[in-house]
């Protein structure tokens, strides 16, 4: 899986040089308004995703990580157009997916899919296992008859694990601290062969016992289907095992990307460095500096000026990291970080 | 009953899910109806009365229109078992026919103000922009209309075209259900909204949303089912406030013709003889307050059925 990520020393230009990019995600930007007063006039935005830019290659996982409320979900909401972008583009195999009509939007729904956080609230609880995948082949028409489609209903449940004796029961019925019901959102994302999956932290409402088996299926559907993910999620540790790169995100902002190994090693921005040093080791003679960031996050609804993070940057240096805000710039193995000092 | 019904609340069916048989949410809820006592036993009366009022004129043979000038403003007694009105007439025999119109009145109603509210409400809580805004302002202006004197109006503005149209009966029922119905539905539009506008953020919406579900998709299959329970329990109240509004029009003499002896019709005649006869308003009273009681107790046992969050 790794050789397909592999890129030559130098790749300063692109973050992936090799291939054609799967998803280029340019510039992106999402400002909810805030309206108030009897005219509803906007009086305020947030500012939920400010200027992202990256790149996926086909067959490979980038992780993206950060806090909450930082806009990870946000950018992969936008990315299939279940919430529209303020600004910015996003294209898939080279087609422009913001500027699409309803009718070509539908074929992409075949090819970009997403699994949610929480398998419950995803699941509809009025429907069964059955319609609930059957549902993605009825509205592509992806099968013939009702016989046709349970069949294919059952090869999907057997691919993700579940049995065919699962098809009549409901979401509620079914065992096993949600992750049965994690495998059912799986399916469904599966039922209409995607290229690109969203997951949109599919583990972190999981017990940590059944993280690992549903990390499990999804590197070994991976491989299977030849998928491409993008893997939101909030704990380091999963993402450096499952992500072949990994970005990092701050208030909106794209901070890091670089190669999973290169970014846990040597972290670049402050902010990784910070993540990185809270991240538990699970040995308790190791020792090892905390970077304790002081303060909260500022608002979103007015991020500060310049670098987003520099009102609780411990390397800060003004005027610059105040006023001017650092570009993603990459270094000569890839590295891309957005800092004035690094 | 309550012997057969698990003893396992819906969290302990959960975790051993894999063990039992299906269930679906329709048995599920029927299963927590049966819980609420007070429910299941409205529900055996509401069912009494309108077998009685259906099938009881073919056994209790009295005419309701024989005058028996003898038998006047008569207590209770065997012949009658509910005594007499003031012309003689048998109360038990006219009562039965009666609620006949009084049970379809506020069922018909009842529908009229679900499908405009659930139409209406579903409108409001997909769109955006203007139009959900448009549509909740003619809800409120519904709302703050006066209700009596319009309903007052629109029956003498169109009651003689519609009694031309569908004839005597037919006419003043379609126009008494139409205008019940059609003042009743704004609290059912709020309701849906209010039930479209969480749901439709609701990840499993928008997971269909993601595979391409269209909008019409999205509403008949994923949000309204999962907005009915508060719906229906809005609609048991409806019932019961339709039969009491056919009451009060029945009552202002303004519904059906005085030889139609609706509950709330019975109820305008005897209230000259309250002092003498008082069986004579206490019978279709009693009947209306059975009825409304019943019915608003099997929506309070609906709503706790229908809650799949609620472990009864």
């Amino acid at each position: 899986m790794t050789e397909t990520i592999v890129k030559p020393a130098g790749a300063a230009t692109a973050v992936v040089a090799t291939q054609k990019p799967l998803l280029k995600v340019d510039k992106l930007a999402k400002r909810f308004s805030v309206r108030g007063g009897i005219l509803r006039r906007e009086v305020e935005q947030v500012h939920a995703v400010d200027g992202v830019s990256f790149e996926i290659a086909p067959g490979e996982t980038l992780g993206l990580v950060g806090e909450s409320g930082c806009g990870k979900s946000t950018t992969g909401r936008c990315i299939l157009r279940l919430i529209e972008p303020t600004s910015g583009t996003v294209s898939f195999e080279g087609r422009d997916v913001t500027r699409l009509d309803r009718y070509v939007e539908k074929s992409l729904c075949r090819d970009m899919q997403i699994i949610f956080q929480d398998p419950f609230a995803s699941l509809n609880p009025r429907m069964t296992v059955a319609a609930i995948i059957g549902e993605a082949l009825k509205i592509h028409g992806l099968a013939k008859s009702k016989a046709a489609r349970d069949a294919r209903v059952v090869d999907l449940l057997e691919t993700v694990g579940l049995k065919a004796d699962h098809l009549r029961r409901y979401p509620h019925e079914f065992s096993g601290g949600q992750r049965q019901r994690q495998r059912i959102g799986i399916a469904r994302a599966l039922a209409v062969e995607p290229k690109l999956i969203i997951c949109d932290e599919p583990v972190s409402a999981l017990d940590v016992s059944i993280q690992a088996q549903v990390i499990n299926l999804l590197e070994d559907l991976q491989e299977k289907f030849n998928l491409t993910y993008l893997f939101i999620a909030h704990d380091l540790s999963v993402v450096e095992h499952i992500s072949n790169r990994v970005a990092v995100m701050y208030l909106g902002r794209v901070v890091e990307i670089a190669e999973a190994s290169q970014l846990y090693a040597n972290p670049r921005h402050p902010y990784t460095e910070a993540l990185l040093s809270a991240v538990p080791i699970p040995d308790p003679k190791v020792k090892r500096q905390r970077i304790v960031l002081k303060g909260d996050v500022p608002n979103p609804l007015n991020p500060p000026k310049g670098c987003h993070f520099h009102t609780r940057c411990p390397i800060r240096k003004d005027p610059i990291c105040s006023t001017e805000r650092p570009e993603l710039k990459p270094d000569a193995n890839g590295h891309w970080v957005a800092c004035h000092l690094r | 009953m309550a012997g057969s019904t698990p003893a396992s609340s819906s969290a302990e069916v959960g975790a051993y899910g894999a063990a039992q048989p299906v269930i679906s949410p329709w048995k599920d809820a029927w299963r927590r109806f049966r819980k609420h006592r007070l429910a299941v036993a409205s529900l055996f009366v509401l069912l009494l009365i309108i077998l009685a009022v259906l099938f009881g004129s073919y056994i209790w043979r009295v005419p309701i229109n024989e005058i028996d000038f003898t038998a006047r403003l008569a207590p209770p007694s065997r012949e009658h078992p509910f005594g007499t009105d003031d012309l003689g007439q048998d109360l038990f025999a006219r009562m039965l026919y009666g609620g006949r119109i009084s049970l379809a009145v506020g069922l018909a109603a009842m529908s009229v103000a679900m499908v405009l509210g659930v139409l209406v409400g579903s409108v409001a809580g997909m769109a955006q922009g203007w139009v959900s805004s448009a549509l909740m302002w003619l809800t409120d202006l519904f709302l703050s209309l006066p209700q009596l004197p319009l309903l007052l109006l629109v029956i003498y503005l169109f009651r003689d075209s519609l009694k031309a149209i569908f004839g005597l009966e037919a006419g003043i029922f379609i126009m008494v259900v139409i205008v019940i119905g059609g003042l009743r539905w704004m609290p059912v539009a709020r309701l849906v909204r209010a039930q479209f506008l969480s749901l439709r953020e609701k990840e499993f919406v928008e997971a269909a949303r993601a595979l391409g579900a269209s909008k019409l998709r999205q509403v008949l299959r994923h949000i309204l089912p999962n907005a009915m329970g508060p719906v229906i329990v809005a609609a048991t109240i409806d019932v019961a406030a339709a039969i009491i509004a056919e009451s009060t029009l029945s009552f202002l003499g303004l519904g059906f013709p005085p030889d139609i002896p609706t509950w709330g019709r019975l109820l305008f005649d005897a209230k000259d003889y309250l002092d003498f006869a008082p069986h004579f308003a206490l019978f279709p009273g009693v009947a209306i307050f059975l009825t409304v009681l019943a019915i608003n107790f099997i929506g309070d046992g609906l709503r706790d059925a229908l809650d799949p969050r609620r472990v009864i």
